[in-house]
Order: C-alpha cells, then structure tokens, then sequence
C-alpha cells in the first residue's frame, strides 16, 4: 500500500491504496465517486471514462501509481464546464439516457470530442464515440444530442 | 446541474410496513401463483381498506407539494418510473413538475395484477399497472377533492381539480397539500370515475422521463453504486464448469492481498459450490480471487460443448417433435412438386447489461436487508429467506435502479441473491455488496437457448406457401423451475415457439413441434425471447418466398396475413407510407430489407437501408413503425424501439455468440463477446406510432425481433445469398 496525492474535480484528495488499484476502483471505493461506472476492467466499454489531463482516458485500466498530478475530471464536476455543462443540457433535452449505467461514460467522450471539435461531423461522431457501449441503443439519440450540443455551443 | 434533487429514487423503507397491509383475495390466476410461492395471502384485517391497493401505499403528497409516487417495477432503462407515474398524476390533476417516482420496496400490493407477483417482464408493466395506476390517482383525487368538499361546505360536484389544486364554488383554493392530512383521513372509495382520455392533458404525450439529470450527473445510484457504514465486498469464483464442486481451495496468496477478510466455500445453484473471497473494497476482493488456486471435482458434471450440440439438434430436427402446432395435412407437402427446405441455426447469447450483476444484503441472525436491482422481487426476497432460514417477511427487499437488465435480472433460481444470502449469513451482522465481474456475466451462464430449426414449405401455384412444417429444437426455459405449468403445454415451452406457433399468416397444412434437450448449460428469456429466433425465421423465409413468387415483400406478406392480423397491417401499412420517399431514392449499393413481427401484444413493422462495408453491415437508416394501443409515453416507445432495433443487431455482429467447448465457455469479456457499438446500429432510426385508444400493450421487447431478418433481407438483396446461421461471420 502506498499513499499518492491526487488532484480529482479540483481538489487535493490523498489515497493509501496498492499501488495496482485502477484509477476507477481509486475513485468509486475510496473517494465515494460512483458517477464512474464500472462495465468491463478490460476498456472496451467506455463506462469508466474520465478527463485525464483534459483526455478522455478509461480509468478501469489506468493503475493509480501513473497517475501522478495530472487533474481528474469526473462526471460529477464535468458540468464545472461550460462545454461539459452542453452536453449534459443536450442528453437531458433530448432524452438520451434509458437505463443510464454507460452515460457517464458517454457523455465525457461527447464533451471531450466538442472541447477539441467545435462542428463535429457524423463520421467525427462516430470516430469518438464508436468504442462505448450502450446495451440500450441509445446511439441515435447520442448523435442526436451531441450535434445539439454543438449547435447550443456555437457563437 | 443539482443533483440534489432525484425526480427519481429508490424507496425509503418506511413504507414497506404498510406496505405488508392486506391485499383482497386476487382473481384465480394471481392466487395461483401467489401459493405456488408459498407468499401469505392473510384473510382480511377488519377496518382495512376495502381496496385492493390501498392508495397510500402508491402516492404520497408531502407538506412542501411534491407527490412521491411508488413505482411497482424495476426501472432498468424502459421508462416505466416515468409513465406509471403519468398515468396516475393525469388522474390525480397532479402538478407533473412536482412528482417525484420512487422504485417500491418488495411488498404484496406492490405485485403485477395479472401474474400475481412482483416482477417486470413480458413487456407487462404499462399493460398490467395501465388499469390499475389510473384508478389509484382517481382515488387519491377523490379523496383530496371529499377533503376540500368538507372543509368548504360543498359538494365534491361542485368542485374542480388542476395541477395540484383544488377550485371550489365562487373562488376559494387549495393546494393539495394543504388537504393531503385530512384526505388521508377518509374512507378510500372503492371505484372513482376516470377521465376520457380525450381530456389528457399528460398521458398520452411525449414527456422527458424524470431520472434524466441524475442519470447525466453520476448522482443516480445503481445497485452497484451502495455504499453503507461497515460494508464489505464479496467477489466469488466459480466453477469453470455448470455445477462443478470445490474439491480443495489454496488461499495462502489470496488471503496475502491486504483488505481481504475472508475466503470461504458456498454452496451455488445447479449443486454446485464456489469460493467467495470478502474484502473492504472491491480491487482486493477481485485480486484475491485471482490468486486463489482452486481444484474442481467435475465428476458426474456433463460437459456442454456447442459443437457437439449443433450436431445433435441438427439431426433432431430432421425428426419430428412433441406436437405445438397441427392443422390441415402434416403430410401433404411430401406430395407437393414445389418445395423448399430451410434450416437454421442460433448461437447462445448472453444478456450483458452494462451493470454487472450485483446484490447486497446484510443479516443479523434474525431480520435481512437486501439491496437488488430485481426484476424478480417476490421470487428473490423468498429466496433470500430461504437460504437465511428466516420467513420472507423478516428480509426488507429494496428495489434499486438497475444498468439494464433485458432478462438476466429475473431468474427463477434467484441465484445471485441467494449467492449474496450465502455470503451474508457467513459475514453476520455486516452488509455485504456482492459483485459480479463481467467475465463472470459472459461466463455465469443464463443465455438466450441455442436453437435450429427445419422447416419445410410447399408452395401452391400462386406461390403462397400451402403447407409449412417445422421444426424447432432449443432448450426449455421454463423446465425445472416454477413458471414450468405456466409456460409449458403438453410437453412444449410456449417460449420456444412463440412468434412460429402464433404466427398470423395463415397457411392451411400448418404443422409445429419441438424438442426440449437438456444440456448442461442455463437458459433464461432475452429480451424477446422465442421472438429473437423464430421472428428472424419467419420473416426471412416471407422474403424469400416473396422473392421466388416475384411479388414485392410487402404485398406478399398481405396477401398472407390473416384479415384479422390489425396490428400488423396497420404496422405494414404505416411504414410502407413513411419510407416510401427515401426508398425511391436508395443508392446502387444499397438495398432495402422488410421485416414485420407481433409480440407482447405490439405490431412492429420495419424498412432497414443497408449497404456492406468491410464485410460487415452497415444500416444506414430504418423506419419503423408499432401499434402499441394507447401509447402512454409517445416519447418513450420511440425510444424503447430504437434502444430494440440497436438491440437486435445483437444477434448479427461477428462476436454475438456464447460457445462452449467441453463444458467451457469460449469467450471471456467484450472482447470475445462483443455487443453491437454505434457503428453496427442503425445509424438513423424514424419510429411512426399507429394512433389508437386500445389498451396499451407492452414496448419494451417488440422493438427487438424485427430488425436482424430486416438487414438480412436487405444482405440477400445485395448479396444474392441467403443468412441462416447466426452471427453473421462473413458475408461472401
């Protein structure tokens, strides 16, 4: 068990953990943020994602001891941002979510694609958000709700 | 975004004892079913409500407005905890902005009218709870107007209701809550008057669903999500085989890992054991586990191996089976000039919601708490007892949101609750969280049933099929568990051959059997469940002898349908109409593909654009359209027939399957058992709903069997070659 000083949504939050724990596990057991969900362990889902270091990174695979100083970003502070706070406004408005266990996941992919792409295309959308699952097939709501974010964004 | 407040949450506690208040003795199926579980039905104390489903154990009107409505289903994505509440704030004239939905703890008033248990399944909650949530709001209406009646020395005619307020005589007011304490107070009628549904203001209309916000600021909590003071979690290895036993089990790594607590044997379903490893979090339960080393006796355990399997349901439906289906000549078609024969074949699938399989419960030697994300609630809190030792009513179920669920939450054999029971009873006095890794949801069995059928078609001279003989050959759902005389008839499960047996297209030398072999390997209903198959087989056999009778696939599936198949013309019709703009303008190197289907009460007709890329299909666009009678929340059956087109791409992507090679199953974690991603769904999806004021059926599966034989009709359009072994590996 180490100690490590993490910056998480803003704040110094001190951890002693194995040094192998996922960045997740960090993150649901010991600082109480359960917004990041757990899908798979293996980063084929999406369900873990979060803003490493403004990157969208799946934390399920990245181990706490790498994580160094670089800032996280959770779901529970993405609407911090003004580009975050869109693309929530944006799932809401067109009622993306059905069981809603992948859309955290989703919706920090969607607002780290429109932090980098203002105007995403169909094809920019898919690029991006084409490696997260969503059992529930919200997918054309997903696109649907990322080109009103943009739209909302714009100007 | 606050999340402070959930306009969605599971239920506090403090109602399920009033929720243990007696029911009236329910209609003869209920009843049924109610004794075969061995649930208390009590005799009726004096002085309770006459009513069946005391209304205040359904809605609450707080001092501070808010109208707490208990939702008697798992809401695992379908939207139930939005149009139940609909129904019953229409009737009520609730102010919608202040309803709040709470999913209802494990209780008898909270259990479906027509199965007599607490569950959801079968597409049954809107078309179950319709009747029933309407009446509790015009109850409660009643009983709040009586309130207002009295306090202004009037009559209840004299008054009228709107957004949480009552208008009496002249022009006095009063919120609802200001009157819910006295309402509270008096008698419940047993019937009050419902409203035209000409007068909805809500029901009826696309309405944003409540748990949104929360769900898009990671405040909701899943099951997976619990945290409680003292909490430990438990991870279990299991037999790589089906009910193999621990023969001995090394921990001396395992028990190294700091934060593990415990490593222990547990009995498991099927007489099987496991060892579960409990730990203060879930990375050193998982570690553990890992290292523990574990030697199996699989003595007199059978090996299921698909392979071999494929071979022997092959050659068993060459044979006929124990009769679904007969009328007209079965032999007939060994007479016919014009014949076809098909045959198909169907892998195993899992269920993978994106929640892992999870359950708490804590045990004190003498009262439960468990906390599930069930679609099983009575099936589960008896089971619980029962590995407890104690009497359901000792075990405080609540019911938590669930990450999906399309089946997998409702098992009869309960037997991740009772795993969890296991667990607990040997950690007492502690809530432990019991997780499923995703390798154990890929791996722990409880798929769809693989499947071949054969089947047999003769045609007439003006190419409509005269005489059909199938086949089908798959697993019985139903065997061994306690839903077997509800679902299987003279020796067939109705799930097996549902959507073949009931089929509306009439054809006069129609013959249907079964086989029912019994491998080694748990099957379970998935989203759709018989529909997933023999949809697919019916609809691409439509096409193709729609094809062979040069007649187009929507004229010939009229010409075939009974007159009095409504839905399904009504279906067929509509999207005929809304795609016709887009299909006269489809590109070279794509085609169309047709597909209709009934099931759970719903019409679903689809037109699916396709084109091949990469080998691989690429759906570019569908239209859809359903006849769900009443459409309570439009908004949502568009989105449960979109969330079930994507759904049944399932079947088709290259890594839909479950195999087993000597009783070991072959993939692992989505990487050999890959779900469709947005790339293999449609891409676009219009969904057309057929207005009418029928009572509602269900949406939640209807969506799903449509779309896999559309995209295929549309590959043997672009291809010339005919799809009958699913997934689809390659195209050429």
């Amino acid at each position: 068990m180490n100690t490590y000083q993490l910056n998480v949504n803003g704040q110094r939050r001190e951890v002693t953990v194995d040094p192998s724990t996922p960045l997740l596990w960090v993150l649901r057991d010991h600082l109480k943020l359960t917004g990041t969900k757990y899908g798979c362990g293996i980063a084929a889902c999406g369900a873990c994602t979060v803003h490493l270091d403004g990157i969208a990174t799946r934390s399920c695979v990245v181990p706490v001891y790498l994580v160094g100083k670089r800032p996280v970003v959770t779901i529970e502070a993405l609407g911090n941002d003004p580009v975050g706070r869109a693309t929530q406004a944006a799932w809401v408005a067109q009622d993306v979510v059905q069981c809603g266990y992948c859309q955290s996941g989703q919706i920090m992919n969607a607002a780290a694609l429109l932090k980098h792409t203002r105007r995403p295309t169909d094809a920019d959308i898919e690029a991006s958000m084409g490696g997260s699952i969503c059992r529930c097939g919200t997918y054309v709501r997903i696109r649907t709700a990322i080109h009103a974010a943009a739209e909302s964004l714009k100007g | 975004m606050s999340s402070a407040a959930h306009a969605v949450r599971r239920s506090s506690s403090r109602l399920t004892r009033r929720a243990f208040l007696l029911t009236a003795s329910s209609a003869g199926g209920s009843l049924v079913v109610s004794a075969y579980f061995g649930l208390p039905l009590r005799a009726q104390q004096a002085g309770a409500p006459a009513v069946k489903y005391p209304p205040d154990a359904f809605v609450r009107i707080r001092p501070d407005g808010k109208v707490v409505i208990q939702v008697n289903r798992l809401e695992f994505g379908q939207g139930v905890s939005t149009a139940l509440p609909m129904l019953l704030a229409e009737e009520l004239d609730a102010d919608w902005s202040q309803v709040i939905a709470e999913l209802a703890p494990a209780a008898d008033v909270y259990r479906d009218p027509v199965f007599g248990i607490q569950l959801v399944g079968g597409s049954g909650s809107i078309a179950h709870s319709f009747q029933q949530y309407r009446e509790l709001g015009a109850r409660t209406r009643a009983m709040i107007v009586q309130a207002a009646a009295e306090r202004w020395k009037t009559t209840p005619a004299q008054c009228r209701t709107q957004a949480g307020v009552v208008y009496g005589p002249g022009n006095p007011s009063l919120k609802y809550s200001e009157l819910a304490e006295a309402a509270a107070r008096l008698p419940v009628p047993a019937t009050a008057p419902l409203k035209n549904p000409r007068d909805f203001r809500l029901a009826g209309k696309g309405t944003p669903r409540l748990d949104s916000r929360a769900k898009c600021d990671g405040s909701l909590k899943f099951g997976l999500d619990l945290d409680l003071p003292g909490m430990k979690v438990a991870v279990v290895a299991h037999s790589p085989v089906f009910g193999g036993r621990v023969r001995t089990v090394d921990d001396t790594a395992a028990q190294r890992i700091e934060g593990v607590s415990q490593v222990f044997v547990i009995p498991t379903a099927r007489g099987g054991s496991a060892v579960a490893v409990v730990a203060d979090t879930f990375w050193p339960a998982k570690q553990a586990r890992d290292r523990l080393k574990i030697d199996w006796d699989l003595s007199g355990v059978e090996r299921a191996d698909t392979a071999e399997l494929f071979d022997r349901y092959r050659a068993l439906a060459k044979t006929r089976g124990t009769v679904s289906v007969s009328r007209g000549d079965a032999q007939i078609i060994d007479r016919m000039d014009n014949r076809m024969v098909a045959e198909f074949e169907f892998p195993y699938l899992a269920h993978s919601p994106m929640e892992p399989l999870n359950a708490t419960v804590r045990f004190d030697g003498d009262r439960a708490e468990a906390w599930i994300g069930s679609q099983f609630q009575t099936v589960d809190q008896q089971a619980i007892a029962g590995v407890l030792g104690v009497a359901p009513e000792r075990v405080t179920f609540h019911t938590e949101m669930a990450g999906g669920g399309f089946g997998r939450r409702a098992v009869a054999d309960a037997h991740v609750p009772c795993e969890a029971a296991e667990i607990a009873k040997r950690v007492p006095g502690t809530p432990v969280k019991l997780i499923w890794t995703r390798e154990d949801d890929v791996q722990g069995g409880y798929y769809r049933p693989m499947h071949v059928h054969r089947v047999e078609i003769g045609m007439g001279a003006d190419g409509l099929p005269a005489a059909w003989r199938h086949v089908i050959v798959g697993q019985s759902i139903g065997a061994g568990t306690p839903f077997a005389q509800f679902i299987i008839k003279d020796g067939v499960d109705a799930t097996a051959v549902e959507g073949v047996a009931d089929t509306h297209y009439v054809i006069p030398n129609f013959h249907v059997s079964a086989h029912h072999p019994t491998p080694n390997v748990p099957v379970l209903w998935w989203r759709s469940v018989g529909h997933t198959h023999t949809a697919f087989v019916m609809e691409t056999l439509m096409d193709e002898l729609a094809a062979r009778a040069r007649t187009d696939p929507f004229a010939f599936r009229r010409k075939l349908l009974s007159t009095k198949a409504e839905k399904l013309r009504a279906v067929l019709d509509l999207v005929e109409q809304r795609s016709a703009a887009w299909r006269a303008k489809v590109p070279r190197n794509r085609a169309i593909g047709v597909a209709c289907h009934e099931s759970f009460g719903a019409g679903v007709a689809c037109v699916a654009e396709v084109s091949i890329e990469e080998g691989r299909p690429r759906v570019h666009r569908v239209t859809a359209a359903v006849h769900v009678g009443f459409a309570v929340n439009p908004l949502s059956v568009e989105s449960q027939v979109q969330g079930g087109l994507a759904f049944g791409m399932s079947q088709l992507v290259p890594g839909g399957a479950i195999s087993l090679t000597k009783g070991i199953v072959d993939q692992r974690n989505f990487n050999s058992y890959t779900p469709p991603y947005m790339g293999d769904a449609p891409a676009a999806v219009d969904v057309h709903i057929v207005p009418s004021a029928e009572p509602p059926s269900g949406v939640g599966e209807p969506g799903v069997p449509p779309i896999a034989p559309a995209v295929v009709n549309a590959l043997a359009r672009l291809t010339g070659k005919r799809y009958r072994k699913l997934p689809l590996l390659s195209l050429v």
